[in-house]
């Protein structure tokens, strides 16, 4: 059971039922779609990027609470940052769910997103919670093509 | 023929005056006293692969430690052995489906496979641009791709039979659909996302009234309920053996024997030729025809191992069984606030879909394996189910005879603690 605790963190309940930056953004300038066949997990991500800066972030969609705190989430912590920050953001958050405990370093690091360390301990939920920041990566890159998990 | 001698198989055979006793059946099954993250396991996801008992996996390692060889064409004593194993299953499946003789039974490797080898062999040669092929809104991915595969290969059209809000296909949609140009019906039996039994007897005779042949996929139907494919005058069922309590990678076609003599060869190798020169092949007879290369004999021999099980307890008796559990399980689910059931059909089998407001039914499934308990979630690869319904995935709880009243409590105790969790 306290793996299950470890998993349904306060944080990624209170994102699953508010997601912040819930919307279309209007004045995007790049969008991506990603898809989770295993599960149905489906996000449509706008991202308005200027001066290799990201100005503003939106994402609609459907997915599971671990998807979708993790879109709240992640488009929470990128906001404002440059290119090459999310993109570290991005490294560390995958690790931080991919690898042992130990050598994961310290998930304090990564601010509200260490919400996600407990998802190691459930390997199906992986792509739940890296879906967003795939996506992400996607739009980034500007190809415009849809990402899947699979 | 001797039949090789199988006798585990006739030592579970139960009298059918001695009602059901599931805790006996429950000691058939080894994996049942696995645990499952410290729990006792509770297997709810039949749908997708039902448990094996012991006489199967006994009957697979006998064939490999005894009697393995390939077979119909050693002249030595264990191809002899395992020739005879082989098609003495393939005769337990016709008697298990009521067909008329063993031969009208191909085994392929899954019900999917049967669909294929119907779509491309029987129906591809026959289609013209603007003929027709129906099937409904409930059926599997794999009743439905094969059929657009060979819509787009022949110019002919896919018409969906809708189903109502219960589940249940409409069949006077069904009668309007048949048309001058139906050329085939492939229709599903019980519905693997819902459960719904649909009325094969009635979908079989409406066809068979404008000439049309009906193909069943039985994959759900076949552990399920007693299938008569004589009564039912279908000319092709299709089903699996590892959702019949048998082995992975072996599955049955069914069909009427002139349908598949007539019909060309699916895949081309040993085994379905008579004989090969460079000028001239003559392919073997059916259903050796369907079946080019060295088969899954041991997975033939399982399955008849798995048929000669459940017809030792009776299909009657299986299905009166889940009925019974479906009912308790649908009234205890059922009352969980916030649950929402799929597929309220009248007829349906041991499948319970639902959704759980405002969770996700992957987070329902997650939570519910905490506690031991096996579920499926997702689209049950029957995505036009859900698009139907309005819901992008559903948890889905499917049961077998060795399911007791007692892990329904689990499960309703589970989905207790995921409304908490969600609270």
């Amino acid at each position: 059971m306290s793996d299950l605790r470890e998993l349904y963190q306060q944080v990624i309940l209170d994102h699953n039922k508010n997601p912040r930056n819930f919307r279309r953004l209007e004045g995007a300038n790049r969008t991506a779609e990603g898809h989770n066949p295993l599960c149905g997990d489906q996000i449509t991500l706008y991202v308005q990027i200027q001066d290799d800066v990201i100005g503003d972030i939106g994402f609609q969609g459907s997915g599971c609470a671990i998807s979708r705190a993790a879109a709240s989430l992640m488009t929470s912590s990128v906001k404002g940052k440059t290119r090459a920050e999310a993109e570290d953001l991005f490294h560390a958050f995958h690790k931080m769910v991919t690898t042992e405990r130990e050598a994961a370093g310290d998930p304090r690091a990564l601010g509200k997103l260490a919400a996600f360390s407990g998802v190691r301990e459930f390997p199906i939920r992986v792509k739940c919670a890296t879906l967003p920041w795939h996506t992400l990566r996607a739009a980034l890159e500007g190809k415009g093509q849809k990402v899947s998990t699979e | 023929m001797t039949t090789i001698g199988h006798p585990i198989a006739e030592t579970v055979r139960q009298d059918p005056a001695i009602p059901f006793d599931v805790e006996r059946v429950r000691q058939d099954f080894p994996i049942l006293r696995e645990r499952a993250h410290g729990k006792p396991l509770v297997y709810l996801d039949n749908a997708a692969t039902s448990q094996k008992p012991q006489v199967v996996i006994d009957t697979l390692t006998r064939y490999y430690r005894a009697e393995n060889a390939n077979i119909h064409r050693g002249i030595h004593y264990l191809s002899e052995r395992a020739t005879e194993a082989y098609e003495g299953a393939r005769a337990a499946v016709a008697r298990f489906l009521n067909a008329a003789e063993p031969r009208e039974i191909v085994f392929v490797r899954s019900t999917t496979e049967a669909v294929n080898l119907v779509a491309q062999s029987y129906a591809r040669p026959r289609l013209q641009p603007g003929d027709e092929v129906v099937i409904s809104a409930m059926e599997h991915h794999s009743n439905i791709v094969p059929w657009q595969i060979v819509c787009e290969q022949t110019g002919a059209v896919l018409r969906v039979v809708p189903i109502n809000d219960a589940g249940e296909l409409v069949l006077e949609e069904y009668e309007r659909l048949l048309g001058p140009r139906t050329r085939f019906v492939a229709m599903v039996h019980v519905s693997n996302a819902l459960g719904t039994i649909t009325p094969v007897r009635r979908i079989v005779e409406l066809a068979h009234g404008r000439g049309v042949p009906v193909l069943l996929d039985g994959a759900q139907a076949a552990p399920r309920l007693p299938v008569d494919v004589r009564a039912l005058d279908c000319d092709f069922y299709a089903f699996s053996g590892h959702k019949a309590y048998g082995p992975t990678g072996i599955g049955v076609l069914y069909g009427k024997a002139p349908l598949l003599e007539a019909m060309p060869p699916y895949q081309g190798g040993g085994d379905m030729i008579l004989s090969v020169s460079f000028e001239k092949t003559l392919y073997n007879v059916i259903p050796f025809k369907f079946e080019a290369g060295t088969p899954h004999i041991a997975g033939g021999i399982g399955l008849g191992a798995a048929i000669g099980y459940l017809t030792g307890i009776g299909l009657e008796r299986i299905a009166a069984y889940e009925h019974g559990l479906l009912a308790y399980a649908t009234e205890r689910v059922g009352a969980v606030p916030g649950i929402r059931l799929i597929g309220t059909a009248k007829e349906k089998t041991g499948i319970l879909s639902f959704v759980v407001k405002g969770v996700h039914a992957h987070d329902v499934g997650t939570i519910l394996d905490q506690e031991g308990i096996a579920i499926r979630t997702g689209h049950h690869c029957a995505q036009p189910v859900l698009q139907r319904f309005g819901v992008p995935a559903t948890a889905r709880a499917s049961l077998a005879f060795y399911n007791t009243r007692a892990e329904i409590d689990a499960l309703v105790a589970g989905l207790h603690k995921v409304r908490e969790t969600f609270a």
